[in-house]
């Protein structure tokens, strides 16, 4: 029988193997290819295939100073722009010894969890979907809605802000935004409640995850895993408490871990930050100064040059810049290592053995987005 | 490559080094730091070079001959464990690619803020490092990734093929200072 188009078959000792392409633009993996061999239904080998919509990121930072490359660096993280930001601010500061203003780090805090929560709601649809759970598509979209409004009513813009820049931010909140916040803060705590009763308590839910896609707190270690994929091995690590940037060190709030490692766990701590999410934006309303939000620098800014590295916390686990500097506007060096580039390295692992039916639920629990890792 | 690697040892940018220089910090190293050093020196003496040490941050200059070796004594003596990026930077004027990993610790609760970095200086023609795989399993992409992005060969890598440029790249690795953007 002839195969469709994108497959292969090889005749071995143990069978037929399949060589599967699945992707680019396969409802199962996104804009992303994994080069996926089956046995039957059983996944013999997986090899990631990213590098589809590249730009080369780090070379256009050789080109363009400090401030120029705020808004294309944002590009690989659309879903998350103030997340994949802020490091770099954060060295720019170190290098060129720039001090932030109190009230612009309050600022960068609140935009950096409702760019987080934007992010993992945007990723929980996807999830929902990829599990035929359509429900649970229609519902985050619709509630990211809230937060994007919030972002929207701080920055001006609704998707790619371009907002935190090094010295601060851009500009500071409009009076009623506390108000605002607050509010559209109540009504989504409301509506996590409630997808709990919807998604995380669903028995098919349970059915396609629990045990699915087992990473041990070892391998997650050794793998270079991060965020909630690490933290759901079992492994207690988060930047914001490890080593705390800006005011993070001042606020209350707590780093969830799971033990069991399965594509469950994968999904139900992004799920859980969410309510620390709100608690820290809350936490941060009530305590924030007034005063400057920037601090103003030249048309071209330059340090006296070295390197530095910085890392946060972002929606997807840490997400680390190394800059090196020879003093001049431009930037000699831009390295960014992403969550999900890191994340890739876990793929082959854990699909392997696995059924080919358990591969969405798989790849899509390990918080991957494609363009980023392929920056 | 013991050859290669002496040459190496030059500086890769006078002045980025200089600048290095001019960032440490004058006071003494605190002791959690110092006690990393004492062992990493104990260990490996002239073969490695303190390159500076900043709050939570340290970085050695290696010779590639002991990074095997110099890593696992790093994940299983010290505990940085956690791999979190590796990085090329090219100084065509040195004419040296200087690769650069950067691992965090997961286990060790006084070292979890801290980033341990080292640096392997390779001659510009002929960049060759063992790979780090069976000490970090997590390196293996990014390695590929600098493999294309600079040309480091990284020896026994299982797989050192391309993995973000197109398939019918045919120019110099895009991250050499050689390489331009057309049109600028």
């Amino acid at each position: 029988m002839p195969l469709p188009p994108g497959m292969q078959a090889e005749e071995s000792e143990e069978g037929r193997i399949l060589t599967i392409s699945v992707g680019p633009q396969h409802p199962g993996s996104g804009h992303f290819r994994l080069v996926v061999r089956v046995d039957g239904d059983i996944i013999v080998d997986a090899e990631p295939d990213p590098g589809y919509v590249h730009r080369g990121e780090e070379k256009m930072c050789e080109y363009r100073n400090w401030i120029q490359n705020i808004p294309h660096l944002e590009r690989p993280m659309i879903a998350d722009s103030c997340g994949i930001l802020y490091p770099f601010c954060l060295a720019c500061e170190e290098i060129g010894s720039i001090e932030v203003p109190e009230r612009a780090k309050y600022i960068r805090v609140i935009m950096s969890e409702i760019n987080k929560c934007i992010f993992e709601l945007y990723w929980l649809g996807i999830y929902g979907i990829f599990l035929g759970h359509s429900t649970m598509f229609m519902w985050p979209m619709g509630d990211r809605e809230l937060l994007i409004d919030l972002a929207e009513m701080a920055t001006g813009a609704r998707v790619t802000h371009a907002y935190f820049v090094p010295g601060g931010v851009r500009n500071d909140l409009p009076d009623s935004f506390k108000e605002k916040a607050i509010r559209q803060l109540d009504y989504f705590k409301h509506r996590l409640d409630q997808y709990k009763d919807i998604f995380y308590t669903n028995p098919l839910f349970l059915d396609r995850t629990e045990g699915v896609g087992v990473l041990s707190a070892e391998d997650a270690i050794n793998l270079g895993v991060t965020g909630p994929v690490l933290r759901a091995s079992g492994v207690e690590h988060d930047i914001r408490k490890v080593e705390p940037y800006d005011i993070y060190d001042q606020l209350d709030f707590k780093v969830h871990v799971m033990k069991t490692g399965d594509s469950f766990a994968r999904t139900y701590v992004p799920y859980l930050e969410m309510y620390e999410s709100i608690n820290i934006i809350k936490q941060c309303l009530e305590k924030m100064p007034s005063g400057p939000v920037r601090t103003k620098l030249g048309p071209n800014p330059r340090g006296p040059g070295g390197e530095a590295f910085k890392r946060v916390e972002a929606g997807r686990g840490e997400l680390a810049y190394y800059v090196v500097s020879d003093g001049t506007p431009k930037p000699y060096r831009v390295k960014l290592s992403v969550p999900s580039f890191r994340q890739i390295a876990a793929m082959p692992h854990l699909l392997k053995g696995a059924k080919l039916a358990d591969m969405p639920a798989i790849y899509w629990s390990l918080n991957y987005w494609p363009v980023e890792a392929d920056r | 490559m013991s050859s290669q690697g002496g040459e190496s040892e030059q500086s890769p940018s006078k002045d980025v080094e200089r600048e290095a220089k001019a960032q440490e910090p004058t006071v003494e190293i605190p002791p959690l730091e110092k006690n990393i050093i004492d062992k990493i020196d104990a260990k490996f003496g002239d073969k490695v070079k303190l390159a500076y040490t900043k709050p939570r941050r340290i970085r050695f200059d290696i010779k590639p001959d002991v990074v095997v070796e110099f890593a696992r004594f790093l994940r299983d003596e010290i505990g940085f464990d956690h791999p979190i990026s590796v990085a090329g930077t090219d100084y065509p004027k040195d004419n040296v690619i200087e690769v650069i990993y950067h691992i965090g610790c997961c286990t060790v609760p006084e070292y979890r803020s801290s980033v341990f970095a080292f640096a392997l200086k390779l001659p510009r023609d002929n960049p060759k490092t063992p790979t780090l795989i069976p000490v970090y399993r997590g390196v293996e992409y990014h390695e590929r990734e600098t493999f294309e992005m600079l040309g480091v060969i990284f020896e026994g890598h299982p797989k050192l093929q391309r993995l973000l440029l197109p398939e019918d790249w045919a120019d110099i690795p895009p991250l050499r200072k050689d390489f331009s953007i057309k049109g600028r």
